[in-house]
Order: structure tokens, then sequence, then C-alpha cells
């Protein structure tokens, strides 16, 4: 019986068991449905605003399969495979949209974002992960709250102050230390963009390797395994699924990054696999040449093209990702039992 | 209620201010200096007019007279056919150039480089890839390293149509998003190269080009005015139509004495004396 009001005529029991009136029952029915609804709402304006941005980007691309008198600059086939430019000469992949005749290859640009990614990644990695296993499995609870931090702030620091941070200094230092012909290359750029890879795979590894059981951990030290073999044999692969998940995050950052390599590769296509030499990134040339285009033209379709291949190669790989901790996931929760 | 009311008088206050309109001039970094200086100068001799500059790149300037986004385009280069047939199309008025300033695109070397003359058609061939080592044009045993501008640039397009004539830059040279950081990097590596708007040339030494007589010239006023010096072009506000208005009113101190005065305050070169 409520304490505060006579209880009316009619009444009904709410699902907390409290004896309340109809019409208050079913105000607060109609409240939690409309706050659900405001919430589903909210979640669904996030996956509609992917999804129109996804359109919208197609929708500019569209011309270059559509219009005829884009056809006769550029087409997929001119975009891909290489082409005789001067009589007499073998056919080459020339990425130089402005000029008498415009040439839109995107292999240089493919080349130029995989160098600087490898190269990224290759440090990151190990840094990384290394890191994350140090500061979960081996700090002392003082140096992990100083740690855990200081590589967050990493994170924090805009990219625009770390490409200017590469160009100034970074590139300078490299190259009188390893003799590299050309001052901005794929090393400097890579190594830039490995500042900001790091603090998303430590961040999202040293999480995944937190939530496995304290029970492996001192089931195997029990059985007389050593604090590495330990890290090493037993809590990284139970954390795998997280680890990879955040090396694929790092994956996703340095592909589509764009202000670091924008000031600190040097921007020139060059088809090579020498990490030496400069590069040319795609998110780079989106905004490197975004600002002179006009509009409808060749040039304009070709860049939201580009847009579009970023878009469906981070769609690719995160789908890779997760298919891939999903079967991990699986095996081990099998094996486990 | 009471804060509502207050913020909405406040804005209706700093309404008028902000509608103002300001001429809006948009486009070459080359020239972005240059007309900072003249709309800072015209705005204080003249209170109640606005002037907004930006950079960007020529290209940039064009594509936003085309979308209507500027009044004025600053460009370093001419209006190609295509764009101008696009003006025409959209506002059925074919865009007016005013010629405003001359400019003399210079070419850097760093400090330490011993080459000190090239004739425009050993740039052109530094430039395409042709001549990769500096010993082929009197230089030390050592790779050209060669920067370039963005293709947004019309100095980019100005040195691809008047020294290369039309052929492609090498797939090689570096480029960079405006001369400040040409010159920053020309300055930081001993066997670069670079180019850009004369005014700029600040830190590295501006190379001796060859004119038609066989004498080096430097990128000063007497040889871009005369034309001795080889690289040299005209430095071009665009409008739909003819200058019209509060734009006309600009253009016209522009080209007045005391404009033309800050063309050579800045480095540029005046059309009129």
């Amino acid at each position: 019986m409520s304490r505060f009001a006579p209880v009316p005529a009619i009444a009904q029991l709410d699902e907390g068991g409290v004896a309340r009136p109809l019409s208050s029952i079913r105000r607060r029915q109609l409240r939690e449905a409309l706050i659900e609804g405001a919430i589903t709402l909210v979640a669904l304006t996030g996956i509609a605003a992917v999804v129109l941005i996804f359109v919208f980007v197609g929708r500019e691309a569209l011309p270059l399969f559509t219009s005829a008198e884009v056809h006769k600059e550029v087409d997929l086939g001119r975009m891909f495979l290489p082409q005789v430019w001067k009589v007499g000469r073998a056919a080459s992949f020339v990425w130089q949209p402005v000029g008498t005749v415009p040439k839109y290859s995107m292999i240089p640009l493919f080349v130029g974002t995989l160098k600087v990614t490898l190269v990224a990644m290759l440090v990151a990695v190990p840094v990384g992960v290394a890191a994350a296993i140090f500061a979960s499995e081996f700090a002392s609870r003082r140096l992990r709250e100083v740690l855990k931090p200081t590589i967050e702030l990493l994170a924090g620091i805009p990219s625009v102050v770390l490409g200017f941070f590469a160009l100034m200094v970074m590139a300078t230092w490299l190259q009188t230390a390893f003799g590299f012909s050309f001052r901005l290359n794929a090393v400097v750029a890579g190594l830039g963009l490995a500042l900001t890879v790091v603090p998303v795979i430590f961040t999202v590894s040293e999480d995944a390797l937190g939530a496995v059981p304290r029970s492996y951990r001192e089931a195997s030290l029990a059985l007389g395994a050593t604090r590495w073999e330990t890290a090493f044999r037993v809590v990284l692969p139970a954390a795998a699924p997280g680890v990879l998940a955040a090396i694929v995050l790092g994956f996703g950052r340095s592909i589509g990054e764009t202000m670091i390599v924008l000031m600190a590769s040097g921007n020139a296509s060059i088809t090579s696999w020498s990490l030496g030499e400069s590069v040319r990134t795609l998110p780079a040339t989106i905004a490197a040449e975004m600002g002179e285009v006009v509009f409808g033209g060749a040039h304009y379709a070709v860049l939201f093209f580009i847009g579009v291949e970023l878009f469906l190669f981070t769609f690719t790989v995160n789908s890779l990702a997760a298919w891939i901790v999903r079967r991990l996931v699986r095996r081990m929760a099998g094996a486990g039992g | 209620m009471k804060r509502t009311l207050l913020a909405l008088a406040a804005l209706a206050a700093a309404a008028p201010s902000l509608a103002l309109a300001a001429v809006t001039v948009k486009g070459s970094d080359t020239m972005v200096i240059l007309a900072q200086r003249w709309a800072e100068e015209y705005m204080k001799k003249n209170p109640s007019r606005k002037v907004q500059v930006t950079g960007g790149g020529s290209g940039t300037g064009i594509a936003a007279l085309i979308n209507g986004t500027t009044d004025i385009a600053d460009a370093s280069r001419g209006m190609k056919d295509d764009e101008k047939a696009k003006v025409q199309e959209k506002f059925s008025v074919a865009p007016v150039e005013t010629v405003v300033a001359k400019d003399g695109v210079a070419i850097y070397v760093n400090d330490s480089n011993p080459v000190k003359q090239l004739s425009p058609e050993q740039i052109k061939k530094i430039y395409t890839g042709e001549i990769t080592n500096w010993k082929d044009v009197g230089g030390n045993d050592a790779p050209v390293v060669l920067y370039s501008r963005e293709n947004s640039s019309g100095t980019y397009v100005f040195v691809k149509e008047h020294v290369l004539k039309n052929e492609d830059y090498a797939a090689s040279a570096q480029t960079l998003p405006g001369t400040a950081a040409v010159v920053n990097a020309v300055a930081k590596e001993k066997n670069g190269i670079g180019y850009g708007g004369a005014a700029y040339a600040k830190g590295v030494k501006d190379v001796l080009v060859t004119g038609a007589d066989g004498q080096g010239y430097k990128p000063t006023e007497e040889n871009v005015a005369s034309g001795k010096y080889a690289l040299s072009r005209p430095l071009f506000m665009y409008t739909r139509g003819q200058p019209a208005g509060e734009a006309k009113e600009f253009i016209d101190w522009c080209l007045s004495a005391e404009g033309q005065k800050l063309v050579t305050a800045v480095g540029y070169f005046p059309i009129r004396k």
C-alpha cells in the first residue's frame, strides 16, 4: 500500500510489484517507449550518416562510368594498366592530372600508400604490442599508471603537429643518420604515422591483455613457467583476438591518415618499392588536389573515386579482421572447452 | 526567458556589422601576401569597406569564381578555355582579366651549390628528369633532388607551359604545398632545386637564367620589366564580367600609384611606374 496517497479504487501492480494507478503506469510505459525510440533514432542516424556519405561520394564518382566526356580523359583501364605516353618509350604508370594530356594512373598512389603503411606497421606493431605486454604483465602498478596516460597522450597530439615535427626535425635527422638522397621519403612519413598508430595499438591490446583471466597466469606460473613464458606463451595467445583487432584498427588509421603524409612524404608519385624514395598516398592526393578541381570534371570524378577506393579498402580490411577474430574466438573457446 | 531575449538583442545589434558585404578575393598563393597587403591598406584608407583575402592556389581561386563563392579570383596563370567557357555557361558573361602586377619565377638552389647559372633548356631537362645529376650542368657529382609545387598552383602550370613546354614533370619531383615550403626544403637539401615566385626567395640563392642573348640574368625588377629575365609572367585578377561596384573600386585602387607602390614593397614588379 502506498504511503503517500490514498490508493485509488482502480489500481494495478506495475513491474516492480508496487500498486500504482492505471494512468501512472501508462505514462511510465509511454515515457519508456519514447526514450527507447529516441535512442534508436540516434543510433540509426549514425548508420544513416555512414551510408549517406558513401552514397554521396559514390555519386560524385559516377561520371567515371556514365559520362562520355569523362571517358575521353580517363577510364578504368587507363587508371590501372600501364599506358604508353611517349612514342618509343615503355608503358608506364604516371599520375599527372594537370596538363595538356591528363594522366590518371592509380598504381603510383596505391604503391605509395602501401609503402608508407608498411613502414608504419613494421614499427608500430612491435612497439605497441610490446608496450602493452610490458604495461599489462611486467610493470609495477605505479609505473603502469604513468605509462598508460603518457602513451595515450601521444594519441591526443593533432596529426598536423606530428606532421610538422616529422617534416622539420625527423626528416633532417633521418637523412643524416641514413644518408637518404630524398629528404622527404616513405620512411619519414611511415615513422610519423607510427607515432599515431602506436597509441591505438597499445590501448586496445592492453585492454585485451588485461581481460585475460588471472587464473590463466596463476596456472601457468604454478606449473613452473617463468613470467616471460607466461606472458608470451599463455597470455598473449589468449588475448590474440583483441590484439589482432588492435592491429587492424591501427592499419585502418594509418591507411586513412592524411596530414602527416601530406607534409612529410614529399608527394612524388613514384612507382617503386624503394623505401628511401618520396611517395604520394591516396588520402594526401585528395587533400592536395581537391582545392583545384572544377566541379564535374574528370579530375573531380577521379578524386571522388579515390575516396570510394579508400572506403572499400577500409571496409574490406575491417570485415576480414572481424571474420578472423570470430574464427579465433571460436577456435579458442572450443579448445578451452 | 530574459536571457534569451538578451542574447537575441545582442545578435540583432551585431547583425548589421555581420551583414556588411566584403569583397572576397581568393586564389593564387604567389599573390596572397600582395593581396593581403593591398586589402589592409585599402581598408585603412576606406574604413567602410571590407576585403577578405584567402589563398589556396590559382586553381582554387578560379574554381571559386566558377562556383560563385568569390568576387575576384587571383591567378598567377591565365584561365584555360574550358574554365572561361564554364563561367560563360553559368553566368552568361565572360570572365574579364586584369593584369595587376608582374612576377619572375625564380629558380632556387641551396646556398652551398656551386652551380650559378642555368639556361631555360637545362632547367627543362632537369625538371623533366632528363638530367639527373648535378655534374651534367657543371655542379658536384650528386643526384638532383627536385622540388615542385602541387598541381593546384598557378606557378606549377606556368613552369609546365613555359619552361617544360607542356612536357610532364619527372615522377620524382616532390610536391610541396606552397612557395615558402619549397624554399624551406631547398634550404635544407644541399642537392635540391626548386622554383617559386621571386618574392619568397629568402635563405636560398637564385640561379641566373640565361637570356636570349646568352647572358645570365637575375629576377630583378629591371630584368623582369624589360623582358631580359626569361621566366617572367603577369599576375591577374579575374572577375565575372567587367569589374563593378566595390570589386571595381578595389581593383582600381590596386592599379593606382599607391597600390603599385605596395607591389614593389612585397617584392613583385609593378605594371606601371
